[in-house]
């Protein structure tokens, strides 16, 4: 088990490893999100109360369940990296951020646009809405401190930390709809109760959820790997790569 | 030397400093000040517009104050070397910042608290809300220091890191704000005060106990 660790810690045999994982993922994926996009457009009955509005809810749940599920991996992975100081850990943090921005800042445009017709107003200042703003500034924050060093090693542990500190506010999002009870509905999904949606609803969420969660893993693996090829570069497995050399 | 020497030493050595520097002590109370002044000059200076936005505006004000004094937290220290001595003392790191966090407080953080009634007043706030402004700054304003002072450890080694310490800062106050300008809200409505300051005190609380790790372990990676 440790050696297994140890050794996929190690740039060269992990940029091999994920270069041949990454179709694993990339290629489910995509037929997960077409075929969650064809049963939630299509497929699925319409809300008795919302009509065809509440079908971005298979864009919308998604985004903000991997919003911050890529904080928390970003998070483990900066534990990881401050504690063992493994270069690896420290290329998936710092691959982690922009992702997981994007997830944010689609989690929220579409929580926007879903608004609109819902409730009446683009934005509304609640617990939900607002502790996920956070965590975009978060993210952005995280980025803006790695690169703001010189030094690259400094800025990723410097960072590292930042994203520890950051957890705080993932609790607040989850249960922030219990706490406050305001416009933003309850969560769609709970492990305690039944789902409050049909099944013929419910299944094209879980397949976009699965789907999105392995377009994660697909893109995380080529970020880490262009992370990996920046931070070792000159480095002779590097060379030995390309064979013009 | 003991520990309780070393951090009267410590603060000690933080209150001589800031004796020798007194023009400098005050610049986030002037700001403070300023900011609350301009809000009623640029809407327009009506007694029920202010008692609505009083409680809201003088936080943000309290909030932004407390960001301008932050980087001054460590980057004297950083700059003449003073904070590499602290760190490769054998005293324990998170002790010793702890203390430099508590005087940067008393220094900056509780001339703000003591003026805010008088300034809640300028706002025709009722006493009892004054009392509540007081309150809830005397508690949340030394937890803003503590966060505060992970994201300046954070960015001590950087030369521009004050433009930072914003984007670092804020996100992780916007509790304190939330629930210390709703307490204040609350108090000028005549209600009872008691929930928003027990969460702001769990705050407090937690605040003093894990960020001097944090503060310690940032300090480690900027002068490493």
């Amino acid at each position: 088990m440790w050696t297994w660790f140890h050794k996929l810690g190690s740039p060269p045999h992990f940029y091999r490893i994920s270069g041949r994982l990454m179709p694993w993922f990339a290629v489910p994926a995509l037929v997960l999100l077409a075929l969650g996009t064809v049963g939630g457009l299509w497929w699925s009955p319409p809300d008795y109360q919302q009509g065809d509005a509440f079908r971005i809810i298979y864009v919308h749940v998604p985004a903000a369940y991997m919003a911050m599920m890529v904080y928390v991996t970003m998070a483990v992975a900066a534990a990881i990296g401050i504690v063992w100081r493994m270069k690896l850990a420290f290329a998936s943090a710092a691959a982690c951020a922009p992702i997981g921005a994007a997830f944010t800042f689609l989690a929220l445009a579409t929580g926007s646009i879903w608004g609109r017709p819902m409730w009446g107003v683009w934005w509304d200042w609640d617990g939900r809405m607002t502790s996920v703003l956070v965590l975009f500034f978060l993210y952005l924050g995280f980025m803006a401190l790695r690169s703001a060093f010189e030094d690259p090693v400094k800025g990723d542990r410097a960072a590292a930390l930042l994203a520890i500190v950051g957890v705080v506010n993932i609790p607040i999002i989850k249960f922030s709809v219990d706490w406050w009870n305001t416009l933003h509905q309850p969560a769609t999904l709970s492990r305690l109760q039944a789902p409050a949606m049909t099944g013929d609803m419910l299944a094209p969420l879980l397949v976009m959820i699965v789907g999105y969660m392995l377009l994660f893993g697909a893109i995380l693996m080529v970020r880490v790997r262009g992370e990996v090829l920046l931070r070792e570069q000159g480095a002779r497995w590097i060379r030995e790569l390309s064979p013009g050399g | 030397m003991s520990v309780t020497a070393a951090l009267g030493a410590v603060l000690r050595r933080e209150f001589a400093l800031a004796g020798r520097r007194v023009g400098e002590l005050g610049l986030p109370l002037v700001f403070f000040l300023l900011v609350a002044t301009l809000f009623p000059l640029g809407l327009m200076p009506e007694r029920e517009l202010l008692v609505a936005i009083g409680p809201g505006v003088l936080w943000v004000a309290a909030l932004l104050a407390s960001l301008l004094a932050l980087d001054a937290l460590f980057r004297a220290d950083v700059d003449d070397g003073s904070l590499e001595q602290l760190v490769m003392s054998p005293y324990p790191l998170p002790l010793l910042v702890l203390a430099k966090a508590g005087a940067h407080w008393m220094l900056t953080g509780l001339p703000l608290v003591v003026i805010s009634p008088l300034v809640a007043q300028a706002y025709y706030l009722p006493a009892d809300a004054a009392w509540a402004l007081l309150a809830t700054l005397l508690i949340a304003t030394p937890t803003l220091t503590l966060l505060g002072g992970v994201a300046a450890a954070l960015t001590a080694g950087l030369r521009r890191g004050a433009a930072l310490l914003g984007l670092l800062v804020l996100p992780l106050a916007l509790p304190l704000l939330v629930f210390g300008a709703r307490a204040t809200e609350l108090a000028a409505a005549g209600e009872p005060i008691a929930g928003p300051l027990y969460l702001l005190g769990a705050m407090l609380a937690l605040a003093v106990t894990l960020t001097p790790w944090a503060m310690a372990a940032a300090l480690r990676i900027s002068l490493d």
